[in-house]
């Protein structure tokens, strides 16, 4: 498979695939459903292969591909893969094909659904694949605006609003972000001599120390709309809450990590600077969402809120991660992305399932679901426990790198807060995280039989293929960690040397 | 000895008195013939200025009739626009043709 | 047989593997599965015992395989390790060996249950989980499988999920142990960052040489709070009693025997770091001794035989918790294995009676001896060794932390510790003699009920209580100061020390056990003084015992008003200002249009006039500079 173009496949199987939905009768929905996870398995097996044999001791960009597209400008479709990309390039391809799954019980205009789904899902490959500014970009619109569409259409609960709200802040963060990106571009040009968008080559670029700071600052506000950062995570709830199953997963699992991953690539490795002199903020601000948004998520009444709010608190160690700016922190704020995404893809997988099959979420309608529904009540429990951090499962690992990195951190912020106190607000997350987690579980699936709740089926079947696999994902990362972290190793080791040797100059933490 | 100038007042003139006929009248009928008055003073500075600054050539009277044939057809869509309102809505009042606005 | 040491803790989670993808819908099989890997499990642990005492592995000499488990370059560097010295060659005995008897048990106990599988499923994953947490040889290690041993903990005191009351103590008991894993997270990243190391080794190697004791104080007791969640004590107890709504057998195997004592047991496994720092030893020292008290007084006036049992566990955890941090490793682990069986042994007793009558209020049993032979006689047996009556198996361990207690004045160089804790010690035994003994005559020997239906066991549940209490009898007798080569050579800290016989201290220790024995039969044998009045007369402190000092209502008010006030307070924020600014925007903007909607008349008229209007600025301005002014 030497010069098979793996990534180029990995993104245009979906949008094939789509091509491919266009021709189906909108009657034949079991077909259209198969070609979707025909399409979605192809760029499932390419990333599991990619995954398998990136070489970890060469790192870098791997599988790289160049196509000229505006040389003038110096635009090119460059796609590469390194120790950072490549887990939630393997993370995209898990959630979008359980994702199809998950959604195999929809009947209303299957075919546009699938179609706008596969799009969506293309884009969102197209940004984690693309070595080039300019294409991450516009991977990234391609990827929100079938979003608005998917969820004002097939949504629930106030979906009109969600999707507005929704699209709005994923534009104005892009629309930041795209200055940031402008700004750069434009800098670097006058530095080189001639305009690329391309990532390594940027790098490179010695930027100073206020034009650092100021790109920075858009970047973190750019992609901190995506994260979301407190206090502009709003959208991410409603957003979760309207939206179908699937577009749940999705967004949650995947959507929301291209702002860790975009703050990470275009922030903190383009400008080490910038980043170090508003690590503060984000740190503070990410110490906000976690514990604030599991508060939040603690007196929610619907479950989809709760698993909403607890997406917000989770993208919070993200954030605390990239704001330690040390190789465990940036380690375990990758590994949290991958982590965080497969969990909450099961929550919205099981949620939705028990959505549409008692058509409600509120938590106190519910009461003794595991005696209808064993199979959910204990995917469920054990989504919780990832939730929770409980060793075993894939987030403990991301979660402990993350404390113990932000735990060596020696910096007091603003001349009064130490760090570790915001670690150990961050570490006591864990325990509010436990409250909600167990309430929910509590309050939905056990006590005593409702025989309201008797005409509900079990997960079996094709419903079952999502939990499994999500599971055994968490499972198999969660005792065998350096299956994950010695690839994110790879990644992040660069990053770390040119966070090093910016501290030589200006003191990186 | 009538000089450009007159030429040039009385075109204004029958330019604001168009011009206000085309803001003013409420009916469609009246609007279109104070374009139709617009055009015609624009008419007659075309030939005024040919007859005036450049005698030796007809570039302004060509001009003048191209205008003219184009208002002449500008009259007949405007026209069978205001008919066919007509019949749709009884009415040529233009304030009634507010339907741009939703 | 020690390389193998990996197996012990592998074989059960094969065993729950298999289970759940496997043999769900075949009950036995399941059962069998199960208790043949914890067989195989024990098996290798007894062949590393008897390696471990007849080899050169002793304390200052184990045997440490490892792997590497988790590593990011020149950061961290995680192992997934074995540490076999005799510490852990006990525990993995005990442990073993008393999870083979309760799954054994379990095959009569459970029997009819829906959920059989999924029963021993989780009693394998718990036995998986509690090895590997003995054979840890890190701090991380033994964190990982600190937590897990709490999920099967959870898993089991739900096992009845259909009641509310156990799917309410369930999640009690794990958000409970949570804080405590808080704190000790905590402490075990300070001591990461101080040492650079999680091998338990490597830090025995460089702690004392650190010299901020005040700093190793601080982690001390952040570790600490780990053990006060896990094993127990006081004040993060509340979680034990509200876990008796799990079946008996886990009650005996998790909650009585092994899972509690895991913080005992990290109390020994990282003695060195509180040996370094004598204030947290204090207090620890301070904390076992009050909850053993504490949970001794209620224990007194508790109805519910299994929620006696609770109590007791709490205050003998409290008694080893006190005797590790007046110094003596050797007194705790002591007392934990002696412990482990006889109160194992007691749980499995009553379970069978509850097996029998279907009840737990003991005042709703009566006259069972008659027709419980085996369990009666097994279960004075048990309390015989609990109350400390010689020569049984209580009497021994007891002795030594008395012992200890005695000595802690002399230990710490503060003189008036030593008679305070000897105190402490001996009104514990005292009180532990009365309850067990009021448990006993009330449940045992008061009038039969009416319509009693009770009946033996059958004998799958009652060769396990035999052969415990064997065990209860004469484990004490490889601790006993005249025991050569005894407990004291095998687990140690620093040197080892033989304890000498201090006959004032044995005959205290008796004598207060058969006191509180006397009292009870006075009261609920001869009933020669009516409980009845006793609890009216001191009607205040027996409401306040029996309600456990309130403790669990302070909790719930501080959760309800505190915790979801200010969760509330969070979402009102969330919803109003956050939500309400970024509406604000919109509507703002919204509003904005609607002002200037009114331009838009739609009327074609005024179009033209603002074109005209605009046209003529801009001729006006094109042609100013042509003609030079208006």
């Amino acid at each position: 498979m030497g010069d098979f173009p793996i990534l180029l496949t990995i993104v245009l199987a979906p949008v094939i695939g789509a091509l491919v939905i266009l021709f189906i009768p909108e009657k034949d929905e079991r077909l259209i459903k198969i070609t979707a996870a025909i399409a979605t398995f192809v760029s499932l097996v390419l990333s599991v292969y990619a995954y398998l044999v990136y070489d970890k001791t060469a790192g870098g960009f791997q599988f790289t591909q160049d196509f000229v597209w505006v040389e003038r400008f110096g635009i090119n479709l460059s796609l590469g893969v390194d120790g950072m990309s490549l887990p939630l390039v393997l993370l995209t391809a898990i959630v979008i094909f359980t994702g199809v799954f998950a959604s195999w019980d929809m009947h209303s205009r299957v075919k546009e659904f699938f179609i706008f789904l596969l799009v969506l899902v293309a884009g969102v490959f197209g940004v984690f694949v693309s070595r080039d500014l300019f294409w991450f970009y516009l991977f990234f619109e391609v990827a929100v605006l079938p979003m608005y569409i998917l969820i004002g259409v097939w949504g629930s609960t106030r979906k009109e609003y969600a999707a507005m709200k929704l699209t709005l802040y994923l534009l104005v963060g892009s629309a930041f972000a795209l200055i940031g990106i402008i700004a750069l571009y434009v800098y670097a040009k006058a530095q080189l001599g001639f305009g690329t968008f391309d990532i390594m080559t940027l790098g490179t670029v010695e930027f100073d120390e206020a034009f650092q700071k100021f790109a920075f600052f858009l970047m973190m506000i750019g992609f901190g709309f995506l994260v979301p950062m407190w206090p502009l995570h709003t959208w991410s709830p409603d957003g979760h809450v309207a939206a179908p199953t699937a577009v749940s997963m999705l967004h949650a699992g995947v959507l929301m990590k291209l702002g860790g991953y975009g703050l990470i690539r275009a922030g903190v490795f383009l400008f080490p600077l910038g980043a170090k002199y508003w690590a503060p903020l984000i740190a503070v601000l990410c110490i906000v969402n976690v514990v604030y948004g599991a508060r939040v998520a603690m007196v929610q009444k619907d479950l989809k809120f709760v698993i909403g709010y607890s997406s917000v608190s989770h993208m919070g160690y993200v954030l605390l991660g990239i704001a330690s700016l040390n190789y465990m922190s940036l380690d375990g704020a990758v590994a949290q992305m991958f982590a965080h995404g497969i969990m909450t893809a099961l929550f919205f997988a099981l949620v939705g399932n028990v959505y549409h099959k008692a058509h409600t979420r509120e938590i106190a309608a519910f009461g003794g679901l595991a005696h209808q529904m064993p199979r959910v009540a204990s995917g469920f429990l054990i989504g919780g426990l990832a939730s929770l951090g409980l060793p075993g499962l894939n987030n403990f690992v991301a979660e402990a790198l993350i404390f113990l990195g932000s735990w060596q951190v020696e910096k007091v912020l603003f001349g009064w807060l130490h760090f570790r106190v915001l670690s150990i607000l961050a570490i006591f997350g864990v325990v509010i995280t436990a409250i909600y987690v167990l309430r929910v579980v509590q309050r939905v699936f056990f006590g005593p039989r409702n025989p309201k709740w008797d005409h509900l089926t079990d997960a079996r079947g094709v419903e079952m293929v999502p939990i499994v696999i999500l599971i055994g994902v968490l499972v198999l990362f969660g005792i065998f960690p350096s299956l994950l972290i010695d690839t994110i190793n790879v990644g992040v080791g660069p990053l770390v040397a040119k966070i090093s040797a910016a501290a030589e100059i200006g003191g990186v933490f | 000895m009538i000089t450009l100038n007159h030429y040039l007042i009385l075109a204004a003139i029958l330019f604001c008195i168009g011009f206000y006929g085309a803001i003013a009248k409420k009916n469609a009928v009246a609007v279109l013939m104070g374009i139709e008055l617009m055009l015609n003073s624009v008419n007659i500075n075309l030939v005024a200025f040919n007859r005036f600054l450049s005698p030796g050539e007809m570039t302004g009277q060509i001009f003048a009739i191209m205008v003219i044939v184009v208002a002449a057809a500008e009259v007949a869509v405007g026209l069978a626009l205001v008919l066919n309102i007509y019949r749709q809505r009884l009415t040529t009042d233009v304030n009634d043709l507010d339907w741009l606005k939703w | 047989m020690i390389n193998l040491a990996w197996l012990v803790p592998v074989l059960p989670a094969i065993a729950f593997v298999i289970i759940i993808f496997l043999t769900r819908r075949l009950q036995m099989v399941s059962a069998l599965t199960s208790i043949l890997a914890m067989a195989g499990s024990f098996i290798i642990s007894l062949g590393i015992v008897f390696e471990v005492l007849a080899g050169p592995v002793t304390m200052d000499n184990p045997v440490e395989l490892s792997a590497r488990w988790l590593e990011v370059p020149g950061s961290v560097f995680i192992q997934a390790g074995v540490l076999i010295d005799p510490l852990s060659a006990v525990m993995l005995f005990v442990v073993t060996f008393i999870a083979l008897l309760v799954m054994i048990y379990s095959i009569g106990y459970m029997k009819g249950e829906p959920g059989y599988s999924t029963f021993f499923a989780y009693l394998s994953l718990f036995s998986c989980s509690m090895l590997g947490l003995v054979v840890s040889n890190n701090y991380f290690q033994i964190f990982m499988f600190w937590e897990l041993v709490g999920l099967c903990s959870y898993l089991l005191i739900g096992f009845y999920y259909h009641k509310d009351s156990a799917s309410q103590a369930n999640k009690k008991a794990f958000i409970t142990n949570r804080y405590g894993d808080f704190g000790f997270m905590l402490g075990m990243f300070f001591l990461f960052l101080l040492f650079g190391t999680f091998n338990f080794r490597e830090l025995a190697a460089v702690i004392p040489s650190y010299t901020n004791e005040a700093l190793l104080t601080v982690v001390a007791l952040l570790i600490f709070v780990g053990p006060i969640a896990k094993s127990a004590q006081f004040p993060l107890h509340v979680w034990l009693p509200d876990a008796m709504e799990g079946p008996t057998p886990v009650s005996a195997l998790i909650h009585a025997a092994t899972m509690v004592a895991a913080g005992v047991y990290l109390l020994a496994r990282g003695f060195v770091l509180f040996e370094s720092a004598t204030t947290a030893l204090i207090i620890i020292a301070l904390i076992g001794g009050f909850s053993s008290i504490f949970a001794a007084s209620i224990g007194l006036v508790q109805r519910d035989i299994k929620r006696i049992l609770a109590f007791s566990t709490m205050s003998q955890l409290g008694y080893m918790v006190m005797a590790i941090g007046l110094g003596s490793i050797t007194a705790g682990m002591f007392h934990l294995t002696t412990h482990a069986f006889f109160k194992a042994l007691l749980f499995l007793g009553a379970g069978s009676v509850i097996h029998a009558v279907h009840t737990q209020d003991i005042f709703e049993m009566g006259g069972l001896s008659k027709k419980m032979k085996v369990t009666t006689w097994t279960f004075i047996i048990g309390s015989l060794a609990l109350a400390g009556i010689f020569p049984l198996a209580g009497f021994w361990s007891k002795d030594e932390i008395l012992l200890t207690a005695a000595n802690a004045g002399e230990y710490f160089g503060i003189p008036i510790l030593g008679p305070i804790f000897l105190i402490l010690g001996l009104s514990v035994a005292f009180m532990t003699a009365f309850y067990m003994f009021r448990l006993i005559f009330v449940t045992f020997f008061g009038e039969e009920q009416p319509g009693s239906h009770a009946h033996e066991s059958p004998a799958v549940m009652t060769v396990p209580l035999i052969i415990l209490s064997v065990f209860a009898i004469f484990s004490g007798f490889i601790g006993t100061p005249f025991t050569p080569n005894g407990f004291a050579e095998w687990v140690y800290y620093g040197e080892p020390h033989h304890p000498h016989p201090n006959y004032g201290i044995m005959i205290m220790s008796t004598v207060v056990a058969l006191a509180g024995i006397w009292l009870a039969w006075l009261i609920y044998g001869k009933r020669a003084i009516s409980a009845e009045m006793l609890a009216n007369r001191f009607s205040t402190i027996h409401r306040i015992l029996y309600n456990k000092y309130y403790i669990d209502e302070i909790y719930l008010w501080l959760f309800d008003r505190v915790m979801l006030g200010i969760a509330d307070a969070c979402r009102w924020c969330d919803r109003k200002i956050v939500d309400g600014i970024a509406d604000g925007f919109g509507d703002g903007i919204r509003a904005m249009g609607a002002r200037m909607r009114f331009i838009q008349t739609g009327n074609m008229q005024n179009y033209a006039l603002v074109i005209f209007v605009a046209v003529v600025i801009i001729a006006l301005v094109l042609a100013v500079p042509v003609l030079g002014g208006i």
